[in-house]
């Protein structure tokens, strides 16, 4: 019996930097509307905050076109 | 088409049911935390799963073309085990909707298959190897993978900013969407094809298609419509325990949880390493409320769930193994064993009807720890409430006995 431990672990590192860099970019961008919203409701503006956000959403969205790049290409 | 049997029929008829029942009961898998959270409503969510499973289906026929490869030795399977087999995994799918667990239906089907091909062939048609690497290995690893992930995502999620607000509301209902919607594409495009697998193997071992051809356009097509209307009927039993059951989800954590639920099952299918998506998932809710301060998981729900995997696939092969040995006794018997399978699938859905949980109160009412609770603080209550009335009772007794003859009053004096 041979366990594919290389693959087991490659999938174990794999689904861990992603899940984890993904979910703090998705809240780094989050973060960076809601400063938008409290500076709209003083009357200012958070330009950085906001195109940090959008860096970070453009970004997530390339994550999610890949996955669906991975499911047609090779299921 | 001339050779396309009787019994070849059952077999199709009897793949899409299968295709049915795993579509009802994965859909928690896709959108269990997106419902219990509230990102979207309940119709609309299984709705979204629904199309996109749909739209895997059509998207490859890779995994179909490998189905059952290696596992057992597919050479002189007959239809009837193949029958066998499913009878085995609709019953099992059936069985743990019922008590509302997540289970792998991918491991149903091949505990059907492996106690089907040990009754028709013997244990040396099974691969015991490729047993243990493929299946039983990753039904350890995936809750592990998925859920440190998810729990980690949680706490660093946690960590980086806890920003309230409408941006923040909306922004995580939009990323929980797109994560189940990921989830669903992927499990249609595994999932519908396994079915897909099995009736083009079916039809192989029947004589209909040449060996090695592509499943017909038909097959195709109707896999992807039973698995889609399947999760359109929505396993509510199975939503309610992956999305309130096991612990409770804040937006954040259902992102994080789907994300990595997402990730993990597309990252082990790239890298050859496949884990069950309900194992998958399973484990990063839990992770997810591992995650949260304060969160916490309901460890005998959880502990529910794993005994229901343990058993999936030795209970799954031995209805299996049982419906293969009365198949082996001839046309009637293979009958017998359609009767029995209907019979029982009808008797497990009269069972379900005497508790209904559907769409209406799918997040509305707790999971079932909570009504444990609840069932067991209402049969506590009332006794001391009693004793408390007999000791007013005997120094006031006015208070506590006059609404009695009140009520028997008031009739009489309507008739008059």
């Amino acid at each position: 019996m041979k366990i594919d431990w290389a693959a087991l672990g490659s999938v174990f590192g794999v689904s861990l930097a992603f899940t984890v860099g993904l979910v703090v970019l998705f809240t780094l961008g989050i973060n960076g509307l809601s400063r938008r919203e409290k500076a709209a409701a003083r009357g200012g503006s958070a330009a950085l905050a906001v195109t940090g956000a959008y860096v970070c959403f453009a970004a997530c969205a390339a994550a999610v076109a890949y996955g669906i790049y991975l499911i047609v290409v090779k299921p | 088409m001339e050779s396309f049997s009787l019994i070849l029929a059952i077999v199709v008829v009897t793949a899409l049911a299968f295709d049915f029942t795993n579509g009802f009961h994965d859909t928690a898998n896709a959108m269990a935390t997106t419902i219990s959270t509230g990102a979207l409503k309940p119709k609309i969510a299984v709705a979204m799963s629904a199309a996109l499973n749909l739209v895997g289906a059509f998207l490859s026929v890779e995994v179909a073309n490998t189905i059952s490869k290696g596992l057992v030795d597919e050479t002189g399977i007959r239809p009837e085990v193949i029958f066998a087999a499913l009878v085995g995994a609709i019953l099992w799918n059936l069985l743990t909707w019922l008590v509302g667990l997540p289970s792998s239906s991918s491991h149903a089907l091949t505990g059907g298959l492996v106690g089907a091909t040990v009754a028709s062939a013997g244990f040396g048609a099974v691969h015991g190897d490729a047993l243990v690497t493929k299946v039983l290995l990753p039904a350890v690893a995936a809750p592990v993978v998925a859920g440190l992930a998810s729990l980690l995502a949680t706490r660093f999620s946690y960590g980086v900013g806890t920003a309230d607000g409408e941006a923040t509301r909306k922004g995580y209902r939009a990323g929980q969407i797109a994560s189940a919607g990921l989830v669903s594409l992927a499990h249609g495009t595994n999932d519908a094809q396994k079915t897909m697998g099995i009736i083009t193997l079916a039809l192989v071992a029947g004589g209909s298609i040449a060996p090695g051809s592509n499943p017909p356009t038909w097959v195709i097509l109707s896999a992807g419509m039973a698995i889609a209307l399947g999760t359109y009927i929505g396993g509510w039993r199975i939503i309610r325990t992956m999305g309130k059951g096991l612990t409770d989800l804040e937006p954040r954590q259902g992102f994080a949880a789907q994300t990595s639920a997402a990730t993990a099952i597309l990252a082990s299918s790239h890298l050859g390493f496949s884990l069950s998506t309900t194992h998958v998932v399973s484990g990063s809710v839990m992770g997810a409320g591992l995650g949260r301060k304060g969160g916490v998981v309901r460890w005998s729900t959880a502990t529910r769930m794993f005994v229901a995997w343990a058993l999936t696939l030795p209970a799954a092969a031995l209805v299996g193994a049982g419906a293969e040995s009365v198949t082996d006794l001839g046309d009637w018997g293979t009958a017998g064993v359609a009767v029995f399978l209907v019979a029982a699938s009808a008797a497990i859905w009269k069972i379900s009807r005497r508790e209904v949980v559907d769409h209406t109160n799918v997040v509305a009412e707790s999971g079932e720890p909570a009504g444990v609770v609840t069932a067991a603080i209402a049969a506590v209550t009332p006794p001391p409430a009693g004793l408390v009335t007999e000791d007013l009772t005997a120094t006031i007794p006015a208070p506590v006995t006059e609404p009695s003859p009140a009520a028997p009053a008031a009739p009489p004096a309507a008739a008059v």
